[in-house]
């Protein structure tokens, strides 16, 4: 064994070995580094308002009227052209999120804690609706959906945490994994199973009997209410092995609706980019992919420690949504992403794949040899600003990203 | 254009499903937009907002499916319907998958069980692919040619350092355990173990054991290069330990080209350690190279294989040579004057070798693009002069195209462009069967006899075509059907290759015209499950698995996809 497989060997281990928990609600102004109401940061590599998609933008506008910078989207657009506010990669400050991933100033977050290393991140409750700011709607109900999370959700999940203590989410990914869920695509068994552990000590130490009801309401029919706290799971993971010497394996892959970047554990917070890929799938009523932004969000980070598309042979299902007609095709890419991994997991297994574990540590060396790159399960937003989700798929990681990146690491080596 | 609104009560699919379904609507004619969904709460907003609702339609719920629809007109919307019906009721793929990988460490992850791995991937990646299977503890059998020789040497090296096969490269044919590998035949177990340094030649050799009554345990093939000066034997040294060792085996055959003197010394000092009967093969050698040992010297793969058979001890049936001088009479007779000319047009490379050799002993110049003797090289392989023999199966046919017992297209147009010379009098030819090679030789051979026997007879020649097939009962292609094939076509079938030569002369005379290792995995291979790992061709993988062999296909594709930066970087990087 070399210096590289050595070092590939521990990142895997540790990825293996991770244990994130849920363990507190806090807010983004009181734990995100260099925040101000002026900072907004957003998923993927970083990008200007000049080159945001659609989605991106719209979200954007959308949280700068939750933040009380605008009074409406125009105003907002204005704002945020005007060069006052800073954007940045939610991937360089601890946090992740879904689709365009806004975070901002005074959003409550889930703070998730990798009990084995003891690194913290944190991800924005999940909107569970296809109208959400996440996909850039502007719908009426979205920004009062986020003042509640802030006054009602927030405060009640962290009161049920100091009561409770943490809630372990690898647990969680574990279970639903068994549950036929591979935990990007359908969390329905995740966010249920979350549900089940949180909901008791709600009923205990929510006061308020018309809030509390609220809040059930709003979590029990979620079926992607874990969306967000798997991601978290796999950032509080993926951030364990970051900066090993000598390791080719991919610590972020993440999307902004115009570029697609990859960061390497060796190569720090370089990030390697290319342009998005278009999605492949199927589409609500009254919407085709003419309408498709390009891929989008920081839920890639899900397939970073083999969740997702890399363990598509736990959700065959999922396999129709981009015309396989077989769900055997579902084990050929699991299978196929076991190629381009370190190993596969020992305890996070696939039942219908005779218990494979799932693949973990996608180590640039092998996609760049075999060309197989990462696939990735994910929902579809409208490339124009405001109509929200409009569809699921699968996109490809791009493999220059990767190529990139082998030689920025070969240089690095001199 | 209607609205056609249809709830279905108390039914679930899942979203994916109601998605496909939805769009396979609206690819049907006279349906202008579809929608297909679960009544959820969450759905809600989608359903309303689609205009697809008609009214009247009725409330529904969350465990309720809303199909809306614009339509030309009722009657397609119903006709929707019940598309729809069965398409979510049809069950959709099939459960057939062949087992793939797309590396080698793939293909041990689906089977760890496999120990040999069958390589015909390009030679210039074949020494990386051979050494991938070597590291991971398996026997290789090396197909690919274009292989460096310090490659040879390099790979052999560490085969040996772990008791490995590895047969190759270019290794066309072995037989492990029953199990056909490359360009090999179905024949029937017994005592008989061989080792070989030429493809076709063990083909022949095999099936006239089978056809005799014998039997063989196993086959190796060491690559065409081994018992030249730089290799030295190192795999046949090897190999012949293994069936010296293997209980199985009561009986050793050894097949090559002669020899380098220095690895003939080897050879001796292993042979003496055999206490099994030897019969050595050594083509165009003079009888005496194995002086001083146990072995009895065959001139041709013929005479191989019956004194094998005979060692084996069962009975063989007697050489005919009453029939060969009656066929060769009879046809004689029918070649007009100046028809004087034999064309030996083979796909076998050891079966044209064997051939020119005959030629050389009885003293008839015969051109070849394989020629030993250099003033008897063709000057174009593509042309014959004389009596000519060409081994179609050498790179300069190769390069770019199929093999010729793949693919006879290139060996059937020649039989064309040979037999309109009005004095070419005899066309020899070889059709090789077994596993890896076409279907049906002999069917694609067919009407090109048929053809160049009429073209001859409408300008008033006659042609001796003489044939003779390589293959077994139990190969895919019968042997007894290729011959019948063969024989129907005009052709006069002989029972082996060394066999036609002879009645091609006797009808000519009528015109007047390596050290020991430590340690030796080969006979454990010997005793385990065969599963082997392809790496490359894919029709080695059915052949396997039509012999219930298991098999694991790699999908091989060129490390990075053939971008040379990117391999650079990748091979730099792996020596970290």
């Amino acid at each position: 064994m070399g210096l590289i497989d050595d070092a590939n060997r521990e990142a895997y281990e540790r990825l293996d070995a991770s244990n994130p928990a849920l363990t507190d609600v806090v807010f983004a102004k009181d734990v995100l580094p260099d925040i101000d109401k002026y900072t907004v940061s957003h998923a993927g590599p970083p990008i200007t308002w000049e080159r945001m998609s659609g989605p991106m933008r719209s979200a954007v506008m959308g949280a700068l009227v939750y933040e009380g910078l605008a009074e409406t989207r125009e105003e907002a657009a204005e704002v945020a052209a005007s060069g006052k506010i800073k954007f940045r990669p939610n991937h360089d400050c601890g946090c992740v999120g879904p689709m365009a991933g806004v975070t901002t100033y005074s959003m409550p977050l889930c703070e998730v804690t990798n009990l084995t290393y003891g690194n913290k991140v944190y991800i924005a409750f999940n909107e569970s609706d296809i109208r959400a700011l996440c996909f850039g709607s502007a719908d009426p109900v979205v920004i009062p959906r986020l003042h509640w999370f802030e006054e009602v959700l927030g405060p009640a999940v962290k009161d049920a945490l100091a009561e409770m203590g943490p809630i372990n989410l690898k647990a969680i990914v574990t279970k639903a994994l068994t549950q036929g869920e591979e935990l990007h695509n359908r969390i329905a068994a995740g966010s249920v199973l979350f549900f089940r552990e949180i909901a008791p000590t709600l009923v205990r130490t929510v006061g308020d009997r018309a809030q509390l009801q609220e809040i059930i309401d709003f979590l029990a029919p979620s079926d992607y209410f874990f969306l967000n706290l798997g991601m978290a799971y796999g950032k509080a993971s993926a951030d364990a092995i970051k900066n090993i010497p000598y390791c080719t394996v991919v610590t972020a892959m993440s999307r902004n609706g115009t570029d697609f970047g990859i960061k390497v554990s060796a190569l720090g917070d370089r990030w390697f980019t290319s342009p998005c890929p278009k999605v492949k799938g199927i589409y609500f009523p009254g919407y085709s992919e003419a309408d498709a932004n390009p891929d989008l969000g920081d839920s890639a980070i899900t397939e970073t420690v083999g969740l997702g598309g890399c363990s598509m042979a736990a959700n065959p299902a999922m396999v129709h949504l981009f015309g396989a007609e077989s769900t055997d095709v579902a084990q050929d890419i699991t299978r196929e992403m076991l190629e381009i991994t370190v190993g596969a997991s020992k305890d996070k297994v696939i039942p219908n794949m005779n218990n494979q574990g799932i693949p973990l540590g996608i180590d640039i060396r092998k996609v760049v040899e075999t060309e197989i790159c990462p696939l990735i399960n994910t929902g579809i937003a409208h490339k124009d600003p405001s109509h929200g989700q409009i569809g699921a798929g699968v996109s490809r990681a791009p493999l220059s990203c990767f190529q990139q990146a082998l030689e920025a690491f070969a240089e690095s080596l001199g | 254009m209607p609205i056609i609104t249809e709830v279905w009560r108390n039914t679930y699919y899942d979203s994916v499903t109601l998605m496909l379904g939805s769009s396979m609507m609206e690819a049907l004619p006279g349906i202008d937009e579809a929608m297909v969904l679960m009544g959820t709460d969450r759905n809600d907003t989608v359903i309303r907002a689609s205009g697809l609702l008609a009214d009247g339609c009725g409330e529904f719920g969350s465990n309720d499916i809303v199909i809306g629809m614009r339509a030309d007109s009722e009657q397609a919307a119903r006709e929707a319907i019940a598309e729809l019906e069965r398409f979510l009721t049809s069950k959709k793929g099939s459960g057939n998958r062949k087992a793939a990988a797309h590396t080698l460490d793939g293909a041990l992850r689906e089977d760890p069980g496999i120990d040999l791995a069958m390589i015909s991937v390009p030679g210039r990646y074949a020494r990386a692919e051979a050494e991938k299977a070597l590291d991971a503890g398996l026997h290789v059998m090396l197909f690919s040619d274009n292989v460096a020789l310090e490659d040879e040497i390099a790979l052999k090296d560490r085969a040996l350092e772990k008791g490995l096969l590895m047969m190759g490269p270019d290794c066309g044919t072995a037989i492990v355990n029953g199990c056909a590998l490359g360009f090999a035949n179905v024949v029937r177990r017994g005592n008989i173990g061989l080792v070989g340094a030429a493809g076709t030649g063990l083909q022949e050799i095999t099936v006239l054991i089978d056809r005799l009554g014998g039997g063989v345990s196993q086959a190796l093939g060491t690559g065409g290069r081994d018992l030249k000066e730089d290799v030295g034997g190192r795999m046949m040294d090897l190999c012949l330990e293994a069936l010296r060792d293997d209980l199985a085996t009561e009986v050793i055959a050894i097949l090559s080209k002669p020899p380098h003197p220095s690895v003939v010394e080897k050879m001796k000092r292993i042979i003496s350690t055999i206490e099994k009967p030897v019969v050595a093969c050594f083509l165009g050698s003079d009888a005496d190279a194995l002086a001083g040992t146990h072995a009895v010297f065959a001139k041709d793969c013929e005479e191989c294989a019956r004194i094998a058979v005979r060692l084996s001890g069962v009975g063989l049936p007697e050489k005919d040579e009453a029939w060969i001088a009656g066929t060769a009479a009879r046809e004689a007779a029918l070649l007009a004057p100046g028809q004087r000319w034999l064309r030996g047009l083979y796909s076998g490379g050891t079966l044209c070798y064997e051939a020119m050799l005959a030629f050389r002993d009885a003293g008839i110049p015969a051109y070849s693009n394989i020629a030993i003797d250099a003033d008897l090289l063709l000057d174009d392989p593509d042309v014959s002069r004389e009596h000519t023999l060409v081994d179609m199966g050498e790179d300069f046919f190769t390069n770019g195209m199929p093999h010729p017992m793949i693919d006879l297209r290139m060996r059937v147009e020649r039989i064309a462009r040979d037999c309109a010379q009005p004095d070419v009098a005899i066309l020899l030819l070889d059709c090789v069967g077994g596993y890896g090679t076409n279907d049906d030789p002999a069917g694609a051979l067919a009407p090109a006899i048929v053809a160049a026997k009429d073209a001859a007879a409408a300008e008033g020649r006659h042609l001796c075509i003489i044939a003779s097939v390589t293959a077994s009962e139990a190969d895919p292609q019968v042997r007894s059907a290729q011959e019948e094939t063969l024989r129907s076509a005009g052709a006069i079938v002989c029972d082996c290759n060394a066999q036609a030569v002879r009645l091609a002369f006797a009808i000519l005379d009528r015109l007047d015209t390596a050290e020991p290792v430590a340690e030796n995995r080969v006979n454990a291979l010997f005793a385990a499950r065969l599963a082997i790992a392809n790496v490359g061709v894919d029709p080695f993988a059915e052949a396997f698995r039509a012999q219930e062999t298991p098999c694991v296909q790699v999908e091989w594709k060129p490390p990075a996809g053939g971008n040379k930066k990117m391999a650079d970087l990748l091979s730099k990087l792996k020596d970290l």
